[in-house]
């Protein structure tokens, strides 16, 4: 038989979300060196984060955070099997194109790192390798759905050791799948107009200088090519998706606060697929355990014997309230 | 039915299984299996895709390494979809999974590379034809002993049947079609294999 090139995809929506799907039911580690790396994937983690610095240190160093040092992404592909995923900034192609080029199996488009876009997240779609993005509520999660995204993942409030915004979010994010259910045809377009306005900021923007008070939409490229129309179309279908689904058409994992084993365990109790810890693993007293006791508590997040045994002797990393965290300090808040 | 539910993508062989049953006329019920006793009552098994040191792991701390190496030995119908091939292979050479030596075949793992490499490939399968063939960061075969071949992608096989196993290295799970799950069903229906245990099962 040979290898007929015309009939071979790369990059395909089914590859991007098939590579998604795999990673279900498990947990994805936020590792900085080669060592931490093992130590994840010897305690079943299902992928590993390649980061320079986990959320609670770039939170405490404060500055610019931009996506990892090549090098340090590299070695850490070289010492595992299980796929390396990365962080890139908000908006910022480049860097993904850079991390897509190194051979990173999925990017993480996060409020993590400080955006580099104020106006537009990436369009996903111009990548080859699957995205997965935080989202607060079900109108985000639809625009990063239709801009691309493979995946989907609450944002929390990462590096904190607080579960209480990763809930609300997979809250915000059920409530409106349970509202998506009952809508009709002309209400999934209402929906699907008002989760697409924010695409035309900029050209509001843009049109007020030129004209004062009036708006020029246009009928021609608002985003990466596509009208404002277009997006609306885009977004309908993600809506309709998420009506016959019952959920959203992509895998949704937690993130954002996961620090103890029964956190993990009562994100998947609220519908996550799986989840990601940062700083959870290796700023708690003994990462390999608390990574074992995490992968353990998430395979059975309803056998709470279990969850009582691997959680004894665990200490988990301090924690903040989210009250004192100052508002321009919220890493939720970046991205819409 | 068994599905082994740990991790990696149970819920879309669950619907696809389904799917494939009403198709065939059969009325099944499918049970994603985590423990030992899960076993039990059983009349076929698929290992689904996911990664496969993390499912060997766990198959491992939870016993049921053995359980599912001696039922497939006592002729339970088992298919393996990439990860779950990895695991029923004879030789992974990888110590970080240790294959079941079921199906003779020799495994490298992500043998096309990184997820940039994942493809799709329209395959030729004997006894059944043109098939959609989704591959992500899947194995390579690279050796095959006593086992059939049904299909080869770049001169490589990608679908090996052997007795009471199939093996693909691709994810007929990801598709809507379930001409192979279908395939899996008759020979679950052939070989007429339950296994017992000591526990009562509700299949």
């Amino acid at each position: 038989m040979t290898l007929n090139l015309s009939e071979l995809r790369f990059g395909d929506e089914l590859l991007k979300r098939g590579f998604a799907k795999m990673t279900k039911g498990g947990v994805i580690m936020d590792v900085t060196t080669a060592e931490q790396a093992v130590i994840a994937e010897k305690a079943g983690a299902v992928s590993v984060m390649a980061l320079e610095r986990v959320p609670s240190d770039i939170r405490a160093a404060g500055g610019v955070a931009r996506m990892a040092d090549p090098e340090k992404i590299k070695e850490i592909m070289n010492a595992v099997s299980i796929p390396v995923m990365a962080k890139v900034r908000i908006g910022h192609i480049s860097e993904g194109l850079v991390l897509q080029q190194l051979g990173v199996d999925m990017l993480d488009e996060s409020e993590v790192l400080t955006p580099a876009d104020p106006f537009f997240h990436i369009y996903k779609k111009d990548l080859t390798i699957p995205v997965v993005c935080g989202a607060r509520s079900i109108q985000e999660a639809v625009r990063r759905i239709l801009e691309g995204a493979a995946m989907i993942r609450t944002k929390g409030e990462a590096g904190t050791g607080n579960i209480i915004e990763a809930v609300r979010h997979i809250r915000m994010v059920n409530e409106g799948i349970k509202i998506i259910k009952t809508l009709s045809n002309e209400e999934l377009i209402k929906a699907a107009r008002n989760i697409a306005s924010s695409y035309s900021i900029l050209r509001h923007n843009v049109s007020k200088d030129l004209f004062g008070a009036e708006d020029y939409l246009g009928e021609f490229d608002l985003y990466s090519g596509l009208s404002l129309e277009a997006i609306e179309k885009e977004a309908v279908k993600v809506l309709k998706d998420i009506k016959r689904l019952d959920r959203l058409p992509v895998v949704n994992f937690a993130a954002g606060g996961v620090a103890t084993p029964s956190d993990g365990a009562l994100m998947m109790k609220l519908g996550t697929d799986g989840v990601f810890v940062g700083s959870g693993i290796f700023k708690s007293k003994d990462p390999e355990k608390m990574a074992r006791a995490v992968v353990e508590a998430v395979e059975n997040y309803e056998d709470y014997k279990l969850i009582g045994d691997v959680s004894s002797n665990l200490v988990g990393m301090p924690g903040i309230e989210i009250e004192n965290i100052p508002p321009e300090q919220k890493l939720q808040e970046r991205g819409w | 039915m068994g599905l082994l539910g740990f991790q990696g993508d149970v819920s879309e062989h669950k619907t696809a299984l389904l799917k494939a049953s009403k198709n065939r006329g059969m009325n099944i019920t499918v049970r994603e299996i985590r423990k030992d006793s899960d076993m039990n009552n059983i009349s076929g098994l698929i290992i689904p895709g996911g990664e496969s040191t993390t499912i060997y792991n766990l198959i491992n701390s939870y016993g049921l390494y053995a359980r599912i190496k001696n039922e497939g030995m006592n002729g339970l119908p088992i298919w393996g979809t990439c990860a779950g091939l990895i695991i029923i292979s004879k030789n992974t050479g990888d110590d970080r999974v240790i294959g079941m030596d079921l199906l003779d075949v020799e495994v490298e793992r992500n043998a096309y590379g990184r997820q940039i490499n994942s493809f799709i490939s329209e395959l030729d399968i004997s006894g059944i034809g043109k098939f959609e063939g989704v591959f992500i960061r899947a194995p390579v075969i690279s050796h095959v002993g006593d086992v059939e071949v049904m299909a080869y992608y770049n001169e490589k096989p990608v679908m090996v049947r052997h007795m009471n196993y199939i093996g693909t290295t691709f994810h007929p799970e990801l598709t809507d079609d379930t001409r192979i799950h279908e395939l899996f069903l008759d020979l679950v229906e052939r070989e007429g294999y339950t296994s017992t245990g000591n526990n009562k099962g509700d299949n």
